[in-house]
């Protein structure tokens, strides 16, 4: 406030900048770029710098752009779904069955999809769920099936069993921190005031967890609508989601602007229904602290 | 002191193991309908436990417990006719105050309108009316604890429980909510139980207490019984101050004990005098408190039967009270220490604060004394 900063204020500055400038340089500066290539014109083997929306228009009206966008949208949506509700009872049965000391071993064991590469496992899951993959010949081999199962390969099935499995740990974790955080106290005044332990975990339990459930819900559905590999590995390539489009345009197409306007739409969705839900979450929050 | 109102509570046999550790070992205990009663001793004593298993959060391994004369064995927390003030409180933070005193009504049959007025009613109870849209959060430590009263007196139980309910607040607070807790349980007449590890707090608030050590009931009394004529030693450590002077017992005659006390000389005891020794106790202590006996000024005259001459060693002003700590003439006679004992006494307006080093005189009744043998 008096002229020039204080000594304080400028270690801060000085601690925040290396990582500040890296995050112009390596987000900002790349965002800004896609930006403005959104808004300029295609041109043989190069970008013509002529304003235009048409990339905007062709991309709303795309009736091909829409279909993806909408398949993204509802794929990472039931991603979020089924991760979230698988995630729960584990995050659940960490925080309240399993024994205090026990339980930085059990948060140790839900990270071990990370040990190895996300590239790894989605192959491992072809191998899975593949046409003679694991599934089908053990299925055939025991006589259960006569042909191999086709639903769970290179469709939107199989899609959603990988990317569940991929992002697991990061759902369990802020569910498992919000029940952590939850007074067991409060469980047993439920039960105290009449509640079956059903009813205390709709009214209490539940509720109280919803901040943690929504993060998992944020933390799992932005990353997998952008998901490039797992679509074109175990959808086969059959089923593109948004960053497939997106790749098709900027890379085998070279239309730079075109995909650009593609990945701002995309953003912008995804951003939008972040603040849907951190919205949510707000009402979540205020009550507690 | 006879009473006889219906048994509200009844722990019969009642006990508790925790893989090796014993909590409770053998809890008999009536509780009657209506009593202020409390449990009171030092923390890991086993009385929470002994609320949990009454309340239901807890099976007990042994015994029974009855509630309104029906056995509890099968009966979950939810279906019992108890409801608990938690020593955190334990309110909802995601509900309103309104919500919070509302939550036990789901199930009332009661329509919506009704149940707002009861709602306002037991929050006009506790000293919260109009505190109803509040959110739980931004309540002080004394509103949540009247906010947990209000939600569990809602409901009608036939026994309240109280956890350390006090123990979080302020001193001025405290003695505050001690004073509204009894009046509230002689406004509704609902059984209150009370857990407590403050001695003062018990004495003050109830009309039975079950002082319990290592998982047993020491002694079951009402708070006058239990400060004059504690029934152990370990008992009358725990509540208030005593005084203990090691004595010699010259012989035991027709209901009486007759006893040398160093500095006090020959008193015959009778039997409801003398109450049981520690077993690290090297022989027969006498007890007395510090206000039962008066230091006596030069000229003054008093109504106590007995005198012994001392010297006083400190002084510890206290504003409404003075504290002497005093040695009796005679008082090393046995085994050659010293023991002071400390005298209370209350500063009244035209009695002057004695001096260190100044010899006194101090009167004294055998009836206030206990034989620890």
């Amino acid at each position: 406030m008096a002229k020039g900063l204080d000594a304080q204020a400028r270690q801060g500055y000085a601690l925040i900048a290396p990582p500040f400038l890296y995050a112009l340089l390596i987000l900002a500066a790349p965002l800004l770029t896609i930006l403005t290539y959104s808004f300029l014109t295609d041109g043989y083997l190069e970008v013509v710098r002529d304003f235009t929306w048409a990339n905007y228009a062709q991309v709303w009206t795309d009736p091909i752009v829409r279909t993806v966008m909408l398949r993204s949208l509802v794929v990472s949506a039931l991603v979020t779904l089924v991760t979230v509700l698988l995630a729960f009872p584990v995050a659940y049965y960490v925080s309240f069955m399993v024994r205090p000391e026990k339980k930085a071993t059990w948060l140790f064991l839900i990270t071990i999809p990370f040990w190895t590469s996300y590239l790894i496992r989605v192959f491992l899951w072809k191998v899975i769920l593949g046409y003679n993959g694991v599934i089908n010949s053990s299925l055939t081999g025991l006589g259960i099936i006569d042909e191999p199962l086709t639903f769970i390969l290179y469709n939107v099935n199989s899609i959603v069993i990988t990317l569940a499995h991929a992002y697991a740990p990061f759902a369990i974790l802020p569910i498992f921190v919000a029940l952590e955080k939850i007074d067991r106290s409060l469980l047993e005044a439920g039960r105290d005031l009449g509640e079956s332990r059903a009813m205390t975990f709709w009214r209490v339990t539940l509720p109280l967890a919803m901040p943690g459930v929504l993060a998992a819900v944020l933390i799992v559905f932005i990353p997998t609508i952008g998901d490039y590999v797992t679509p074109e590995l175990i959808g086969g390539g059959k089923i593109p989601m948004i960053a497939n489009l997106i790749q098709v345009q900027m890379l085998a197409l070279d239309n730079r602007p075109l995909g650009s306007a593609l990945a701002v739409t995309a953003m912008a969705i995804v951003a939008l229904v972040s603040i849907v839900f951190l919205l949510i979450n707000r009402r979540f929050l205020k009550v507690r602290s | 002191m006879t009473d006889d109102r219906k048994p509200m509570i009844e722990c019969r046999g009642v006990h508790k193991h925790y893989g090796d550790y014993h909590a409770l070992r053998g809890i008999d205990l009536t509780i009657r309908a209506g009593e202020f009663f409390s449990l009171l001793g030092p923390s890991g004593c086993g009385k929470t436990t002994l609320l949990r298993t009454i309340a239901g959060f807890e099976d007990i391994s042994e015994g029974a417990i009855l509630i309104d004369q029906k056995r509890m064995d099968e009966v979950p927390a939810n279906k019992r006719p108890t409801n608990m003030v938690f020593q955190s409180y334990a309110i909802f933070p995601h509900l309103t105050v309104a919500q919070n005193v509302a939550f036990g009504l789901r199930r009332d049959p009661r329509g919506k309108a009704e149940k707002a007025a009861l709602v306002e009613e037991a929050l006009a109870m506790v000293g919260l009316r109009g505190f109803g849209n509040r959110a739980a959060h931004a309540l002080s430590g004394g509103q949540r604890q009247r906010v947990a009263l209000a939600r569990a007196l809602i409901l009608k139980p036939k026994v309240l429980l109280l956890d350390e309910p006090l123990s979080a607040l302020d001193r001025k607070m405290r003695e505050q909510m001690q004073v509204e807790l009894i009046k509230l349980q002689r406004q509704v007449g609902i059984t209150f139980v009370l857990v407590t590890h403050d001695q003062e707090e018990a004495l003050v608030m109830s009309d039975r207490i079950a002082v319990m050590f290592e998982g047993e009931i020491a002694q079951l009394d009402g708070p006058e019984a239990l400060y004059a004529r504690p029934a152990s030693r370990r008992v009358a450590d725990f509540i208030g101050v005593m005084n203990f002077l090691p004595a010699r017992i010259l012989g035991e005659g027709d209901g009486t004990v007759t006893v040398e006390a160093p500095g006090l000389g020959v008193v015959e005891l009778p039997a409801r005098q003398v109450s049981r020794a520690n077993p690290d106790d090297e022989g027969p202590m006498i007890g007395f408190r510090p206000e039962t006996m008066t230091l006596v000024g030069s000229n003054q005259t008093h109504s106590q039967p007995r005198e012994t001459s001392a010297t006083i060693d400190e002084v510890v002003y206290y504003g409404d009270m003075t504290y002497y700590d005093l040695r009796l003439d005679g008082a090393a006679g046995l085994d050659g220490r010293a023991r002071p004992v400390r005298i209370s006494m209350r500063n009244v307006f035209g009695r002057d604060v004695q001096e260190v080093g100044t010899r006194t005189r101090l009167a004294w009744s055998p009836g206030s004394l206990v034989l620890f043998r």
